[in-house]
């Protein structure tokens, strides 16, 4: 287990530190066409060859990671940040009208595949980055909340937080003093695995056309315009997919070994 | 039992009720005028005002809206703009194809994920869990569009054992369901392993229980305990999980489709929106979210059916 956290944590870090390098540096410019080196195979040159237009597609990985990491940190964030309050609102009023009001709306959220939100949103306002952020955030927000109200309900009926209600705190109070800190651990594993779909949800969406439109490099657009000429130059149509799978598996095993590191209960079970 | 169906048909009842409001809210007032915003801005007043008169514009939002709905019970799902055919033929069309991709889909990964989720389950810890498990990881991380087009280029291109794309109909169902086979593989392995993933943890914990050393110590084998007790407790979470799937498997449908070039509702949505028809967009995303409200009351049953302790609870 240890082995699979260290790869998912090198595997991550190299995402990140591709991404921040690509902010100030990446091996070619990713917006100059070259149409005489298109689709070249790897070479010394180009690592991983050229596209159709000539352009170096180890670089457009690099910006691409860029636009894949935002949309999906800004998507926990968004969920993280409307979904824990409702999640500790709803645990703090357990079995009330809040409760019920608030469990209801996720589960009605729920219904709405962060795909179809995007659909309701791009046949309205367009396709863009941001409208893929919103469809993807607004999905997060029920998973959060859900996952904070399951979290911070079993904390309420501990001894500790009784004193501190007979102490004379209110809910919010405790909500935010006492439950937010001893659920953080699991928002941060939960934050993890949601990043990791992020990213797929991410790329699902800009390769049909929903997310990050030109001249913005992403995974999931560079896959659609790979797709006619896999069978002519297929390192196009496999590198992209090939960084969205190491992403998103490094992603997923941090996160199964984070919860394995921060749950005491399951760290020292076989 | 009837409280409990009571309970959930009534959940059922205003889920749909908020979800139609919130789309219709969507689609028809956030635009402002839809005549307008579908004929695009070269259109002249003239036109706009008749798609205004056709479309029922003109009428008040909340008799618009009972127009809809009530035009949707009766399986009226109002006319297509750039078609000029009803949406519920439209809709009906695709419909054998995304169908029966989803449940083509679906049962592949069930009988995937069964024996995975068993046999990992019953070697914890040992080399076929370990690999099961890594093998499910990878399954978890791929996009399904991606693995498609791997697909494509392995068993349609280079070996050509299965069309490329397309669909030639059920007349001759052989071909039909040939045609769905490589896009129905690709929608169901990211699937068959978040099940069988939940299958094991869902395993693992029923075996630590004291009615399984109880079968144990009566006489019954490991493979019937496993089947026989371990199997049909561990369906309640493994149920959740495929209710919730449900709706991840329509949304990969949609994506998939555009990889084979399936007529099927992900191509019509798609359409829809760069033809700024919506009509459509508006009727197919309302049926989309009743399927998975549908999926999830259907779930609920199934739990009663699985658990009698929740019958009785009520």
């Amino acid at each position: 287990m240890r082995l699979a956290f260290t790869l998912g944590l090198a595997l991550s870090l190299a995402a990140l530190s591709a991404t921040l390098v690509s902010l100030v540096w990446t091996p070619y410019d990713v917006t100059t066409l070259s149409i005489a080196n298109k689709l070249q195979p790897p070479s010394p040159d180009h690592w991983l060859g050229t596209d159709h237009f000539g352009r170096d597609i180890a670089s457009m990985l690099m910006a691409g990671a860029r636009t894949s990491i935002a949309v999906a940190l800004v998507a926990v964030g968004i969920g993280m940040g409307l979904g824990v309050p409702l999640g500790l609102l709803a645990a703090a009023n357990r079995g009330s009208m809040t409760d019920e009001v608030v469990m209801r709306s996720n589960d009605l959220i729920f219904a709405f595949p962060s795909l179809v939100i995007a659909i309701l949103i791009t046949a309205v306002f367009g396709p863009s980055a941001v409208n893929a952020i919103i469809a993807i955030g607004i999905f997060n927000i029920p998973v959060f909340a859900r996952f904070t109200r399951g979290g911070a309900l079993s904390l309420w009926t501990l001894d500790y937080i009784r004193a501190a209600e007979v102490a004379g705190k209110g809910r919010v109070r405790i909500s935010a003093e006492h439950i937010l800190p001893n659920i953080a651990n699991l928002l941060i594993v939960q934050g993890t695995i949601q990043f990791s779909l992020g990213i797929l949800a991410e790329a699902g969406l800009s390769y049909v056309g929903l997310g990050a439109q030109p001249p913005t490099p992403s995974w999931g657009r560079m896959l659609a315009e790979a797709q006619t000429m896999a069978t002519i130059a297929p390192h196009v149509a496999i590198f992209p997919g090939l960084a969205i799978v190491l992403t998103v598996l490094g992603l997923n095993l941090l996160g199964d070994g984070l919860r394995d590191r921060l749950d005491p209960r399951l760290r020292h079970a076989p | 039992m009837t409280r409990y169906l009571l309970r959930r048909l009534i959940s059922l009842a205003v889920s749909l009720l908020v979800a139609s409001l919130v789309i219709f809210a969507v689609i028809e007032v956030v635009p402002g005028d839809p005549a307008s915003y579908m004929l695009g801005l070269n259109a002249s007043e003239d036109t706009v005002a008749a798609l205004r008169d056709r479309l029922g514009l003109n009428e008040p939002v909340g008799l618009r809206y009972l127009h809809w709905v009530a035009g949707m019970a009766q399986g009226d799902f109002g006319q297509s703009y750039t078609y000029k055919v009803p949406v519920a033929d439209l809709v009906a069309d695709r419909l054998v194809v995304s169908l029966p991709l989803a449940l083509y889909a679906l049962a592949l990964a069930v009988l995937v994920a069964f024996p995975a989720g068993l046999l990992a389950a019953s070697r914890r810890g040992r080399a076929a869990d370990t690999a099961v498990m890594g093998a499910t990881q990878v399954g978890i991380a791929l996009p399904n569009f991606w693995f498609a087009m791997l697909l494509v280029l392995t068993f349609a291109l280079h070996w050509q054992i299965f069309p490329a794309g397309g669909f030639p109909g059920w007349t001759d169902p052989w071909t039909g369901l040939r045609a769905l086979t490589l896009p129905a593989v690709a929608l169901a392995l990211p699937q068959a392993a978040i099940l069988a993933r939940v299958l094991r943890s869902a395993l693992i914990e029923t075996l630590g229980q004291d009615y399984i050393r109880t079968a144990r110590a009566k006489g019954l084998t490991r493979g019937q305990t496993m089947l026989r007790h371990a199997l049909r407790n561990a369906m309640i979470p493994v149920l959740t999980i495929l209710g919730m799937q449900f709706s991840f498997l329509l949304a990969g449908a949609i994506i998939i489709e555009n990889v084979f070039y399936l007529p099927g509702l992900g191509r019509l949505i798609f359409q829809a929106i760069t033809q700024r028809d919506l009509i459509v967009v508006e009727s197919v995303v309302m049926i989309l979210v009743f399927a998975v409200i549908l999926v999830t009351f259907l779930v609920d049953l199934a739990y009663a059916a699985i658990d009698p302790r929740l019958r009785k609870r009520e």
